[in-house]
């Protein structure tokens, strides 16, 4: 309370008696985590959005066309909610799964048998994958029909095409993770076609596997590979990708689509200036 | 705010409305528009809706986790070749394709292609203007979308180790449905709807509907030896 009172306070200029009584640790410390009032006032809403490191990826304010659900159905923003929970129940796998044969597969046996909840653990993270991809495809598939690559955006594009293929990597490694009779042939169905690749691919063969066939090398390089390289390789991409789409102006809408109230003035004068409200920069 | 030069708005309060000044010289002036978009506040507007989808997302794989367990089979025993063995779901179509043409051809220049496909789309602003197809020349272009679905079918039937039907089936159904408001007239809204489809949109439905129909296939139609199999009747390998 003595939280809102202050920034009214520091809003009107004049000292409220809670700004002169000294306040609680316990409220000091709140101050000092969210370091603005109660978002109920149209600045500490902005405050709200702007002083918040998770939040700044939005701008303050919105445009209501952008925000509909029919226009996005929440594909991009979906993707990233499986991929936050692929990390979490990943990170719970790892605490039971040893990268090592026959261990691995007794590891799921346990997951299935002795740890708790272990089934609906892996169950999250199997499904949540497939989930992941399918949205991401999906997503893909939207921005293509909207044109939202228009220039400026057209590298942002390319960044999403490049997180679509390490959003399948991902998918594939952990398929070889439980070491059963699915997994093991699946992977490889996919290596022997790394293997027609006219130049190199032999190698790029040996490089992935550890080896010239699919055995613990190869599980311990697809570990590695699954739970360290390619989700930072994810993280930062997406961290680009969504940076790029604030720099861009948000989300994409056709000119066509949006209420078009002023032109620029004729040609009578010299430089023309204009002013816009920072909605989407 | 006004001088002979210039003209300058600018908000009352910068600290509520941040401003971005334009400067626009004057041989680009003329196409300068500005818009005018309803806004909101993204707290709580946009913040409430992010929570809503998470926790919707989050309850339907809840969902899906208590009513379907995960596939585990026997350990992994590398003298012990399934038949079939199949790949992840998503790499079903290539593994389709690798049914008609060489690994080269099917494992590495045609999912290479896409690839490049799909990064050079916005350099060639592809599905950008969006010009009816139908539009104008009308005659001549009726003439070239049944020469390259003649060309395309030709392609898939012939070239492959058996005719690729996956993608011959798909492009036989767009092209009819492309050229329908073409000689039919378009007066049922959803002729006239494909009938201001642009060329990007047929391409990219081709490439979509050819994928997705190879994945359906190499899921649920394909057997031991990649014989075709029917789901109903066999079950899903």
């Amino acid at each position: 309370m003595s939280n809102h009172l202050q920034s009214h306070a520091a809003e009107s200029g004049a000292p409220l008696v809670s700004d002169i009584r000294p306040v609680s640790h316990v409220s000091r410390f709140v101050n000092s985590v969210v370091r603005h009032g109660f978002p109920d006032t149209t600045r500490n809403r902005s405050l709200a959005v702007f002083t918040n490191f998770f939040l700044h990826i939005h701008p303050v304010k919105v445009r209501v066309e952008a925000m509909k659900f029919t226009r996005t159905f929440y594909l991009g923003g979906l993707t990233a909610v499986m991929f936050g929970i692929l990390t979490a129940t990943g990170v719970l796998l790892m605490f039971y799964y040893h990268p090592s044969v026959p261990r691995a597969y007794e590891d799921m046996k346990d997951l299935e048998f002795v740890v708790s909840a272990g089934v609906f653990l892996r169950n999250l993270h199997r499904w949540g994958a497939h989930a992941m991809v399918t949205l991401a495809f999906l997503h893909m598939v939207r921005v293509f029909f909207a044109g939202a690559y228009r220039p400026p955006r057209e590298f942002n594009w390319v960044i999403g095409v490049g997180l679509f293929l390490v959003t399948i990597l991902l998918s594939y490694t952990g398929y070889l993770l439980p070491w059963d009779q699915l997994a093991y042939w699946a992977v490889t169905v996919g290596t022997n076609m790394a293997r027609a690749l006219p130049v190199g691919g032999d190698e790029l063969s040996f490089v992935l596997l550890g080896g010239n066939q699919i055995d613990e090398n190869t599980l311990v390089r697809f570990y590695v590979l699954h739970c360290v390289v390619l989700p930072i390789a994810l993280a930062g991409g997406v961290a680009v990708h969504i940076w790029r789409v604030r720099k861009d102006g948000g989300l994409y809408i056709p000119p066509a689509e949006r209420a078009q109230v002023v032109r620029a003035a004729p040609a009578q004068t010299g430089a023309h200036v204009t002013s816009e409200t920072e909605v989407s920069a | 705010m006004t001088t002979a030069e210039f003209e300058i708005a600018v908000s009352d309060d910068a600290r509520k409305t941040p401003v971005r000044v334009a400067l626009v010289q004057e041989d680009a002036r003329p196409s300068v528009q500005l818009y005018e978009d309803e806004c909101v506040m993204t707290f709580p507007h946009l913040v409430v809706r992010e929570l809503i989808a998470l926790i919707a997302a989050s309850f339907a794989l809840v969902l899906l986790a208590l009513a379907f367990d995960a596939p585990l089979e026997q350990v992994a025993d590398p003298l012990r070749t399934p038949n079939p063995a199949k790949a992840p779901w998503y790499f079903l179509g290539l593994q389709e394709l690798l049914h008609y043409y060489p690994p080269l051809v099917s494992g590495v220049i045609m999912p290479a292609l896409v690839v490049v496909a799909l990064v050079v789309v916005p350099y060639f602003e592809v599905n950008l203007r969006r010009e009816p197809f139908w539009e104008r020349d009308r005659e001549h272009k009726l003439i070239w979308v049944g020469a390259v679905t003649v060309v395309l079918c030709g392609i898939f039937l012939f070239t492959g180790a058996h005719p690729v039907w996956p993608v011959i089936v798909p492009t036989l159904v767009l092209a009819s449905l492309m050229v329908l408001p073409a000689i039919q007239g378009a007066e049922a809204p959803w002729l006239h709807w494909l009938g201001i489809r642009s060329l990007a949109f047929w391409g990219f439905t081709w490439f979509l509907a050819s994928v997705c129909t190879l994945t359906l296939v190499g899921v649920f139609f394909r057997g031991p030896g990649w014989a075709f199999t029917l789901p109903w009747i066999d079950g899903v390998y």
